[in-house]
């Protein structure tokens, strides 16, 4: 075999410019998406991260239907006590889990004295929801980044808009789910500002004011909003979480409780599948420009050595070893120019990480810290390699099917 | 029982609507350890019927029988074998692989054809790479070295199988005369030193007689058979 290799490289070798033509052809391929995954990556990581770590959570719990009219924040849906309990002693058991934060969700009329607008809000305990969604606090832009009972965080349009500041005092006044009106005067304790997806434009409270607001005898929840240890678990842990909670039915026998992901509750997702869809694209791209170049570059290699084909079948070579070595001809040339494409990356990548190139989505600004995760370019590699060696298929099985005779006498 | 026994055999090409006759009822027996001479015009015959002995060709009718084998009975893989196993073959090109230095294309059939283990391969390479005095052009590539010299590196990976029977078609066509001289010459001190049988193609009347015998193709037909100057 090493014999097969030292032959194949200095076949390689002896056409130099076509072998650094054809192998940079598969690096330009390899370097397409390595850099592109490594940017998208983590593009998409640092979105989801943001979704999930400064509201959503990885994964939330609702009363059975509360998320197909979740844009209405039906207080009519909350869980009861009950289901809310054993909603959480799940939660507890389970080990994936590293924090959890019940919340009350609903609309209300905000006021200033002066003006008066629509605003959406969470009641939640403080400490389990900080626990929850870690990056909470830091869109807490003025202000004390906590909430303290008394006290509201407003979202920033809202504070813009209404010319509020931290320490004004507004009136937060709502109906509760039998229909009666209730208000309460809050100080602003704080102003947050806006994030991508569902509830980016909330404001918070305490969860006992919520209580107070709504009238609510008994702590009725609206969702639980889960953390977990290893966001890598994400399913595996649903599952788990899913399958628990599905033992809990109402007396028609059906599951009191629904658990969704993040990826069923933001619509990032959507824009997630799409750049897998592209890198996708990339990697079929990939696959054809090393398919052409290399079966076109071996082609070649076997029309130029017929008179060589012909005098090693002649002295005794069999048809299997002439295949091995166009095969491994056409699998050195791919390893070739993957090794190079990675090596370009990596230095691209370097340099745009470097180069600290920021962008703005939804509002929010970013900047990129593209990484390149080993498995992407072992698989790209391993992709890039299995398809020079399928593309020096052809024309290896044309050399070990050659008539010696014929071989011979080729001009 | 000669090393090779021909009989009655024929070969037809067909080019277009034309059979072309390339070898009409041949027979003939060569014995082991002969050197022996194929000669006629271009167009007679004589690369077809050192095709059809080498095992590259199949004869249209008749038997070709080479250290007791029907060749004409083997399939794509067992002719491959044969070959390597018992044949050695001179091109009038040389042939030798670019990409490989003088030891390594004498070493090519030992370690591509017959596996044959590291110190043995060396001992035998070095032996002929003495025996055809190219010891000290070993780490060249073909580029580096004459015509004369690629030859002799061809008549070593011809020998270094110990074949039982070198082919060699036109083996001088492409040197001058007294390279071409040295060359057969080579190739008789080879036969008496390895014991292998060589056959040999011209059209050279320079060199027809060093050998022991002579067949004479015409046309596609037998001419003859006479012994040449080398006969001792």
């Amino acid at each position: 075999m090493r014999n097969l290799f030292k032959i194949a490289v200095r076949n390689l070798r002896r056409y130099k410019r076509r072998t650094l033509l054809t192998a940079s052809l598969v690096a330009i391929g390899v370097i397409f998406v390595i850099v592109f995954v490594a940017a998208s990556e983590s593009f998409k990581s640092m979105i989801i991260n943001q979704v999930t770590g400064s509201m959503l959570g990885d994964i939330q719990i609702h009363k059975k239907g509360y998320v197909a009219s979740i844009e209405n924040l039906p207080l009519t849906m909350n869980m009861k006590p009950q289901a809310a309990a054993k909603a959480e002693q799940v939660l507890q058991n389970t080990p994936g889990v590293a924090a959890y934060s019940p919340r009350i969700k609903f609309g209300a009329m905000f006021s200033s004295f002066t003006e008066t607008t629509n605003v959406r809000l969470n009641g939640v305990f403080p400490e389990m929801e900080m626990r929850t969604v870690p990056l909470l606090a830091g869109r807490i832009t003025q202000g004390e980044k906590t909430i303290k009972k008394g006290e509201i965080i407003i979202p920033e349009l809202l504070a813009k808009g209404m010319k509020i500041k931290p320490g004004d005092m507004v009136v937060v006044i709502a109906t509760n789910k039998d229909g009666s009106v209730n208000g309460k005067q809050l100080r602003v304790g704080g102003i947050i500002e806006s994030a991508t997806g569902p509830g980016g434009r909330d404001g918070y409270l305490h969860i006992e004011d919520a209580m107070e607001i709504l009238r609510m005898e008994e702590r009725e929840i609206s969702e639980i909003a889960v953390k977990l240890k290893d966001f890598g678990q994400l399913h595996s842990i649903f599952a788990k979480i899913n399958a628990a909670l599905s033992r809990e039915q109402n007396q028609s026998g059906k599951p009191v409780l629904e658990v969704h992901t993040w990826e069923a509750l933001s619509p990032f997702f959507s824009i997630a599948q799409m750049i897998n869809v592209m890198t996708l694209f990339i990697k079929i791209m990939l696959i054809a420009i090393v398919l052409v170049s290399i079966m076109n570059v071996m082609i070649m290699a076997v029309y130029e050595r017929i008179r060589e084909i012909g005098t090693i079948a002649a002295i005794g070579t069999l048809p299997s070893r002439i295949l091995s070595l166009f095969l491994i001809e056409g699998f050195s040339l791919g390893v070739f120019g993957a090794v190079m494409g990675t090596a370009i990356s990596f230095a691209i990548v370097f340099i745009l990480n470097l180069a600290k190139i920021s962008f703005t989505f939804a509002r929010q600004s970013f900047v990129l810290s593209a990484q390149i995760r080993l498995s992407d370019v072992l698989l790209t590699c391993l992709i890039v390699i299995m398809v020079a060696v399928l593309g020096s298929l052809q024309p290896a099985f044309k050399a070990s099917r050659m008539e010696p005779i014929e071989a011979l006498r080729h001009v | 029982m000669g090393l090779i026994e021909i009989k009655d055999v024929s070969k037809e090409y067909r080019i277009g609507e034309v059979v072309v006759r390339a070898l009409q009822h041949i027979n003939m027996e060569i014995d082991e350890k002969a050197f022996v001479s194929v000669i006629g015009p271009s167009g007679s015959g004589k690369t077809t019927l050192l095709n059809l002995i080498g095992c590259l060709d199949k004869p249209t009718q008749g038997q070709i029988r080479v250290a007791g084998t029907d060749i004409g009975t083997l399939d794509r893989k067992r002719s491959a074998a044969f070959r390597g196993r018992h044949l050695g073959f001179i091109f009038q090109d040389f042939n030798l692989m670019p990409v490989l230095t003088v030891y390594e294309n004498i070493e090519y059939p030992l370690l591509m054809v017959q596996n044959v283990p590291p110190a043995e391969r060396r001992r035998r390479v070095m032996a002929l790479l003495d025996a055809v005095e190219m010891a000290e052009q070993k780490d060249q590539y073909p580029d580096q070295i004459s015509g004369g010299q690629k030859q002799r590196v061809a008549v070593a990976r011809a020998l270094v199988p110990n074949p039982k029977l070198v082919l060699a078609d036109e083996p001088t066509a492409n040197l001058d005369s007294k390279t071409a001289f040295m060359i057969i010459n080579l190739m008789k001190s080879m036969r008496d030193r390895f014991q292998t049988t060589f056959i040999f193609s011209t059209h050279d009347p320079r060199i027809v007689g060093e050998a022991e015998v002579v067949y004479t193709l015409v046309d596609g037909k037998l001419n003859g058979q006479e012994k040449g100057r080398g006969k001792n």
